[in-house]
């Protein structure tokens, strides 16, 4: 089935007003913006687990953190170019999918969960463990080590808040364009029938572990690229992005924004990020002030922003 | 020190009559009164950036922190402000992480336009944000007592001008732990950054003195029971050298005595694990007769000088250490000197270099950089200090406290030459 | 110390952090097994309850009137957020954890604006210690431990053979069916997630002396529990307390052979693999 025209201009829009914005928005907001579409492309990475094949992990800071120290660590050691050390970094958190997703697949609901849960603190405490290559939570600074991106004739320094911008804004769009392509090819069908009733989709002669399997890896790759792409852009590595949290947020932002929507996600990122952000020019006490919003929005809205928008106005949504 | 005794008349009774004015409260945001300078002398207020640990594990620190900087902001001010223009503070949460740190130095530099940046503490939060301040090109002088800074790490715009960093704390005290406690060390220490700077210094400057660490004990972070850890101490040590932090300390100490009971060692430990802990809390009689270092004596009298009164009396803290209003509310006393003396160093090397606008960052960087002490006063209360441009960091001198009795009493106090080591890195070859 | 003096601290340690983990944990389960949601709010009614025994201890100098107190305001609390928030999104799992990391935030936040950013700590009633031949060791602790099991049974007693327990179980097998029996399935909701919540509060309070109150010491309360839980099965109440021991001995045993950052990888990687290699044998799968 080929997306509508009304869907398909809807989703290439987005990354286009996100484009345009970057002409119009004052330097925080430009800069607030780079690193929101960033962790919304990996909570979208994280959609394709949760929403679409209906797995729940707690452990996706892992495979953030392998692409963040993929790349990271290449960077620091050895010097190594900003392309090749993202490529290792999605290389790594590719790899770490794969062998977490066939062990941890042999478990279901919670136990997937807190199995999940479980390698992401094995990653997090081997991150301090071997403080003497990660320097611990302290972490990395990339700075001044990172050779800038030539591409063709031009020298593009990734510092540069424009180039930031415009590779943030680059992974977001691949990622939801290459989202709305995947959850509507026949891989993506068996994905949501997983996630709607597995015994009658293995019934139908679908490997479940199979299908499963690669919504992780491929939900794990985005997650390592989104990692990998922090820690080159934004010059840092610290064991603080494999903690728990960063588990926790992906999970937060999707279900906020609307587990199963292409766009919830960047809905849901963009909202915490924006709501801690504007809460903690108030008070002191801006975590109680998100704390009552997520109650409230979840109250009001329990599918998430875009799942309700689904439920009451656009049926159609993907 | 600049203005004479008038000055400083006048700067307490001014600080004095905003001290009801300027509040810190947990549930407010910091009120204070730099718009009535603005009026007054016409000049455009200084924004300075106050990154702070309002939440998140460092809350204890940053409420103290912020407490100080509201009290060295108001002193400033009283005095006609930095260059002749009023300071006005603009604090901002980090929430103790990272990210939130690297978010929160590009609001104070883009939004909120301030001129410096100052008074981050945890040392990740630090090692994340500053690459961002030097894109940004603005100074940033972090209170963070890590090596980070002196190591090199980070960058031009990043100094630490207002506390001593821990390679030059524990250099200073292997000589004086291993002559007074004993040759054999077991070393208890967290494990992360900050306990490996005392892993790796502490140990080379210890042997140096014909010291021996007997024993390496890392304790996670979040560990909340210890027990488990007091058999990797041997019986033959002389001296358990610990620093913790976080809140596990009491119990730590509590174990520590259930575990050795009367046969125990000499124990010296860092007063990081107890900044905000009253001395005589439940659980911590088994450190009476023990040793800590202190960089900045929390009870009064044991180092008395007229501008350590003064700080104290100015930040609003008891002879005990604690707030005036709130016995109970235990301050942070041995950092959070370094967030008034980093403001008082923005003020000395802002007059100095002729700094007016940011397209005098170069002059003041270069007049700190160039800048090789403080003298002690009312900006640098807790002694005099030698700076190293090339370091970007400051040295002072440390004390070493006995307690006794539910207080501490001075017993050591070193020099800072105590506490100097040779020079790694040079950021004054950096491009600014 | 003699090898034989580490292996008695380990089980000693363990046994007694076991019973108090067991505490917490059986609280999260019996919440996961009788409303089947993940309860991410969990670890900060332990965190309530460590608050409220030093706020009453302090206020009344009795730490006996924190162990009665604590606990009881802390359910209340639980219960009312049951009725205001839990109920409206019907329980539905995804909405219930939303809800719930926005609970643990205003729980957080509120103790941080209300009791301050500070480790307190709460003398223990009972001072002195018990001497071993290696080493000596908390009575307090021995005495918490032991608090612990006589709560623990009392709640199994309570879900065993009585009608409240009676109802729990009914609706943990089938909500619809027991409603369909008369079972008040919302009451009984409610009731489940105020004592799971109090359970969590006991423990709290009972850690105090030892720990002291902080207002982010939930996160690893949860951490664990979830890690006891799952282990132990679902809802099984019997299964809970083996795995908190477990999991109490593995990581006391597991450390004396390793450095501590190693020995929680260790064991960390051992419970997964527990988990992995029984898959559907401990656990039916339900939930999240």
């Amino acid at each position: 089935m080929a997306p509508g025209r009304v869907t398909l201009a809807l989703h290439l829009g987005v990354p286009a007003v996100l484009g345009l914005l970057q002409v119009v928005l004052p330097p925080f907001h430009h800069g607030m913006l780079t690193r929101i579409m960033l962790f919304a492309t990996y909570a979208a990475g994280y959609n394709l687990l949760l929403g679409y094949t209906g797995l729940m992990s707690l452990g996706h800071a892992l495979f953030f953190a392998a692409g963040m120290y993929g790349a990271g660590l290449p960077v620091y050691y050895v010097g190594l170019g900003p392309g090749p050390a993202f490529l290792l970094g999605v290389a790594a958190s590719l790899l770490l999918a794969a062998g977490i997703g066939a062990l941890s697949l042999r478990t279901t609901g919670v136990a997937f969960l807190i199995v999940t849960m479980l390698f992401a603190q094995v990653g997090y405490l081997a991150t301090l463990h071997f403080n003497r290559i990660t320097l611990g939570d302290q972490g990395l600074v990339l700075a001044g080590r990172l050779a800038p991106v030539q591409v063709g004739g031009w020298t593009l320094p990734l510092t540069a808040p424009a180039v930031r911008y415009n590779l943030a804004l680059a992974a977001l769009t691949a990622t939801l364009l290459g989202s709305l392509w995947l959850v509507r090819s026949p891989v993506g069908r068996v994905w949501i029938a997983l996630r709607e009733h597995e015994e009658r989709t293995r019934m139908l002669g679908y490997d479940p572990f199979a299908y499963k399997l690669l919504a992780v890896v491929c939900s794990g790759g985005v997650a390592g690229a989104a990692g990998a792409a922090y820690a080159l852009l934004f010059s840092y590595v610290g064991s603080t992005f494999a903690s728990i949290l960063y588990s926790i947020y992906p999970l937060l932002w999707t279900l906020l924004g609307g587990a199963g929507t292409i766009l919830g996600p960047l809905v849901g990122t963009a909202f915490v990020t924006y709501a801690v952000d504007t809460a903690s020019s108030l008070t002191t006490n801006y975590l109680l002030i998100v704390g009552v919003a997520l109650v409230l929005v979840i109250l009001w809205a329990p599918g998430g922003v875009m799942g309700s928008v689904r439920a009451r106005w656009w049926r159609e949504l993907p | 020190m600049p203005g004479g005794k008038l000055t400083r008349r006048q700067a307490l009774k001014a600080a004095g009559a905003l001290a009801g004015a300027g509040v810190v409260s947990r549930w407010g945001r910091l009120v204070d009164l730099p718009y009535v300078y603005a009026q007054a002398t016409g000049a455009p207020p200084l924004k300075i950036g106050f990154q702070v640990h309002r939440t998140g594990i460092g809350a204890v620190y940053g409420k103290w922190y912020e407490r100080t900087a509201a009290a060295a902001v108001r002193t400033i001010n009283g005095m006609g402000g930095i260059g002749g223009r009023p300071v006005e503070l603009i604090a901002e949460d980090d929430g103790t992480d990272p990210k939130r740190g690297t978010e929160v130095v590009e609001k104070l530099a883009q939004q909120h336009k301030v001129e410096f940046i100052f008074g981050t503490l945890f040392s990740h939060v630090v090692i994340a944000a500053a690459p961002r301040a030097g894109e940004l090109k603005i100074p940033y002088l972090v209170v963070s007592e890590g090596y980070h800074v002196a190591s090199g790490t980070l960058n031009r715009y990043t100094f630490q001008p207002g506390i001593t960093d821990v390679r030059a704390q524990v250099t200073a005290l292997a000589p004086w732990i291993v002559k007074n406690l004993g040759k054999r060390i077991a070393m208890v220490f967290p494990d992360y950054a900050f306990g490996y700077d005392h892993r790796d210094f502490f140990g080379a400057a210890a042997r140096r003195q014909g010291g021996e660490i007997v024993a390496l004990v890392p304790i996670p972070p979040t560990e909340t029971s210890f027990t488990k850890y007091f058999p990797k101490i041997p019986r033959t040590a002389d001296v358990v050298y610990h620093v913790m932090v976080g809140p596990g300390v009491l119990t730590f100490v509590k174990e520590m005595g259930e575990h050795f009971g009367r046969r125990k060692p000499k124990l010296f430990g860092f007063i990081d694990s107890l900044e905000g802990v009253d001395i005589g809390s439940p659980g911590l009689e088994y450190l009476d007769g023990s040793y800590l270092w202190e960089a900045f004596p929390r009870y009064a009298g044991e180092y008395n000088t007229q501008w350590e009164k003064r700080f104290r009396d100015a930040v609003g803290v008891d002879a005990n250490g604690a707030s005036k209003s709130d016995p109970k509310d235990v301050s942070t006393y041995s950092h959070m000197f370094g967030v008034w003396e980093t403001l008082f160093v923005i003020k000395e090397i802002v007059e100095k270099s002729g700094y007016k606008s940011p397209k005098d960052y170069r002059a003041f960087i270069e007049t700190l950089e160039k800048t090789e002490k403080f003298d002690e006063g009312l900006g640098h209360p807790q002694g005099p200090k030698r700076f190293v441009g090339r370091l970007h960091q400051v040295f002072g001198q440390q004390f070493v406290s006995q307690v006794r009795g539910k207080k501490l009493k001075v017993v050591h106090r070193t020099t800072i030459d105590d506490g100097m080591y040779p020079p790694e890195a040079d950021y004054t070859k950096q491009p600014l | 110390m003699t090898p034989v003096g580490q292996i008695v601290l380990a089980l000693l340690e363990g046994t007694v952090s076991g019973l108090l983990l067991a505490l917490t944990a059986v609280g999260l389960s019996l919440v996961f097994g009788v409303m089947r949601i993940v309860n991410v709010a969990h670890g900060e009614f332990f965190m309530l309850g460590a608050v409220l025994a030093w706020v009453v201890t302090s206020a009344t100098g009795s730490f006996l009137a924190a162990v009665a107190v604590a606990p009881v305001l802390v359910a209340g609390i639980a219960a009312a957020a049951d009725r205001l928030v839990l109920r409206p999104v019907r329980y539905a799992p995804e909405a219930t954890i939303v809800a719930t990391i926005g609970l643990l935030y205003i729980l957080q936040q509120l103790i941080l604006g209300l009791y301050g950013p500070e480790a307190r700590a709460v003398a223990p009633p009972l001072a002195g210690v018990v001497e071993f031949p290696w080493f000596g060791y908390s009575r307090y602790k021995l005495v918490a431990a032991a608090l612990a099991g006589l709560v623990l049974l009392g709640t199994w007693r309570l879900v065993s053979a009585t009608t409240l327990g009676l109802y729990m179980r009914a609706t943990q097998q089938d909500p619809e069916v027991a409603q369909a029996f008369g079972v008040p399935v919302h009451r009984v909701y409610s009731a489940a997630f105020a004592l799971g919540a109090a359970l969590a509060a006991v423990a709290g309070v009972l850690v105090v002396p030892v720990q002291q109150a902080h207002y982010l010491m939930g996160l690893d309360a949860l951490l664990l529990s979830f890690m006891v839980v799952t282990i132990g099965g679902l809802g099984r109440l019997g299964g809970t307390l083996v795995a908190a021991f477990l999991v109490g001995l593995v990581d006391g045993v597991v450390s004396i052979f390793f450095t501590p950052t190693l020995a929680r990888i260790v064991a960390s990687l051992l419970v997964a693999g527990v988990l992995v290699a029984r898959a559907g044998g401990l656990f039916d799968g339900r939930g999240g």
